[in-house]
């Protein structure tokens, strides 16, 4: 008698905590898709649609307007043959060597510097961000200015000095190093202070043990910081070639990818084929063997990076 | 036995003593503490006024007569301050509108993204729901697919939708970020749980909870949230371009760029609509510079 009414206890406090843990769990499904779905759908809908949109795209003769016709893998084959886009590609490269290695290389020299209990510290970060934080696009007009071959200012300067004056943006040699110039310009304090943070984070105690086992100024730079910041390293160097990757406001505000295709960048020229000649298909296919050669690019730096650091 | 202890400690300690000291002199003489910070401003400070000598010689520019911007060799200061730049941009163009436009686009982002994205990071910090860490993965996937990828067909979106042209397809796609999502779901994550307990125990619904507890004490990763939607709002220039076709609907980014072709000789004018365009993105960074820097970092650490 005692057993069954003890058996019926537990059976209903069973039922009860299933049922309550049930209440519990459909309130919080409730409740996470009611905070979190607008955010969902509007991220995910406005990512995952257009891309696979864009995959559809990439195997029609759309013409932005009309949906045009299906004529499967025809403008993955005439982008072989492209010219142009080998100029895109090239010139993209091309800025992703001018400007990473120096645009790190001074970040993380300039944040060792500020790293240094230094006085007027919040000054130069100031400094330093104002070119990131301001609009690219301002920039650029303010550069074409600068640069300008008739009224800009470094024609004036190399003039004054007695050097021959420069066509710079309007010269198809110069053009591209101009860009990557102002670039650096622009991404110079971005660097700069993920490196700092990177550099105040690496505790004190180990600097301090490799002065104490006879640990130079150099051989701490090499075998103590640098190992220890290889992740911010990585993290700014797959950073910076999605960014130049994705290089357009400064192209079209100074040059429009000219003089002479120069300065044609993948997304530009992608831009160019969809908004400016209508070949919406075409242009589809060309983003995405951008899309796939940055996803590579990036892939390979992540696993470049955590072998050497294994191997450190 | 202890004196023996003492005698056997003795030397070891002076050893110890010997060897930090001769470490610190080391460090010393390498100039790893001393010289450093001393010689830093040698660098630090012409590189400084570099990178902000470009927007001091926009401001002179803009205050300049077109003549004096002609003039070889080129004049420094402007003799006085000429107005006409800015009466130019601000009379006989667009800008006033584009000005009105990119202020509205980007407070609706921020107001957006803020409640928005807290919602979203805060269900996926704390909430228990079905498929929200499939959902989390798939959000911060979304930072890997490139704008340039999906900007065709997004175009095409707001074309079906009717809104190209209008200021609602600038503000659709900057309602809420995946990267915005990402630093509020970190806020939470590090958020002591208790105080939220507290509020539920005492008969709160989820939504009170978070309006009343969470929210407030939110402010500093509201505020870096805010700072960071505004500034890439502002500056936004490849969608704008795409989506808006008539010039009174431009952004200030979108309407810059026109002046290139119209006014190729008049740089004062171009000068004042560029520091126009400049002087709210700087403002809003000075004021908010620590979160910002902050977040940033946050973000890269996180």
């Amino acid at each position: 008698m005692a057993t069954t009414l003890d058996e019926a206890t537990t059976l209903d406090e069973a039922t009860i905590a299933r049922d309550a843990n049930r209440r519990i769990r459909r309130s919080g499904n409730i409740a996470g898709w009611a905070f979190a779905g607008p955010s969902v759908f509007i991220v995910l809908g406005l990512s995952f649609i257009p891309m696979i949109w864009a995959a559809y795209l990439s195997l029609t003769d759309s013409n932005l307007v009309s949906s045009g016709h299906f004529i499967g893998l025809a403008n993955y084959a005439a982008l072989t043959k492209d010219p142009l886009l080998r100029q895109a590609f090239t010139n993209t490269l091309l800025l992703a060597v001018l400007y990473l290695p120096i645009g790190l290389a001074a970040g993380l020299g300039v944040a060792m510097l500020l790293n240094q209990k230094i006085k007027l510290i919040g000054f130069y970060r100031t400094c330093f961000l104002v070119p990131f934080v301001a609009s690219t696009a301002a920039e650029g007009l303010l550069f074409g200015f600068i640069f300008d071959p008739d009224f800009g200012i470094v024609n004036a300067g190399l003039q004054a000095v007695g050097l021959p004056r420069q066509g710079f943006l309007q010269n198809p040699s110069q053009a591209l190093v101009v860009l990557a110039i102002v670039y650096f310009w622009t991404q110079f304090g971005f660097n700069i202070v993920i490196y700092l943070a990177a550099l105040q984070d690496i505790p004190q105690e180990v600097l301090e043990a490799a002065s104490i086992d006879g640990a130079g100024r150099w051989s701490k730079f090499w075998h103590v910081v640098v190992p220890t910041i290889r992740p911010v390293t990585i993290f700014l160097m797959v950073w910076g070639l999605i960014d130049v990757f994705q290089f357009f406001d400064l192209v079209y505000t100074t040059t429009k990818g000219g003089p002479l295709n120069s300065t044609l960048t993948l997304v530009y020229y992608i831009w160019e084929l969809a908004f400016n000649f209508f070949t919406a298909g075409y242009g589809a296919a060309v983003a995405y063997v951008l899309f796939f050669t940055s996803l590579i690019v990036i892939i390979a730096a992540l696993v470049y990076g955590r072998r050497h650091r294994v191997a450190l | 036995m202890t004196g023996e202890q003492a005698l056997l400690a003795v030397p070891d300690m002076a050893l110890h003593r010997a060897r930090i000291a001769e470490a610190e002199r080391r460090m010393r003489r390498s100039g790893w503490r001393r010289h450093l910070p001393q010689r830093g401003h040698l660098v630090l400070m012409p590189l400084s006024i570099i990178m902000v000598l470009p927007f001091v010689w926009m401001v002179l520019t803009s205050f300049m007569t077109n003549s004096e911007i002609n003039r070889i060799p080129p004049t420094i200061l402007p003799h006085h301050l000429y107005t006409g730049g800015y009466s130019m941009v601000l009379a006989s163009s667009d800008f006033p509108y584009w000005f009105l436009n990119s202020l509205i686009v980007s407070g609706a982002a921020v107001l957006a993204q803020l409640v928005l994205c807290s919602l979203a990071g805060y269900a996926f910090a704390r909430i228990h729901f079905r498929g929200s860490s499939v959902m989390l993965i798939l959000l911060l996937a979304t930072a890997l697919i490139p704008f340039q990828l999906t900007v065709i067909p997004t175009f095409l979106i707001f074309h079906y939708l009717g809104l190209i042209n209008t200021l609602g397809a600038l503000i659709v796609p900057q309602l809420t970020s995946a990267l915005g999502i990402y630093l509020m779901y970190s806020f939470f994550q590090s958020f002591p749980r208790e105080l939220e307990e507290a509020g539920r125990i005492d008969g709160c619904s989820r939504l009170q909870v978070f309006w009343k507890i969470v929210l407030p004490l939110a402010r500093p990763a509201l505020a870096a949230l805010g700072i960071i939607t505004f500034i890439y709002a502002w500056n936004d220039l490849f969608w704008p371009l795409i989506a808006i076709t008539s010039s009174r609907t431009f952004t200030v980014q979108v309407g810059l760029t026109t002046f290139q072709g119209e006014h190729v000789t008049q740089w004062s004018a171009i000068m004042a609509g560029t520091a126009l365009t400049t002087v709210p993105v700087l403002l809003v960074f000075l004021v908010g510079q620590r979160r910002f820097v902050q977040a940033i970092t946050g973000a890269v650490k996180g």
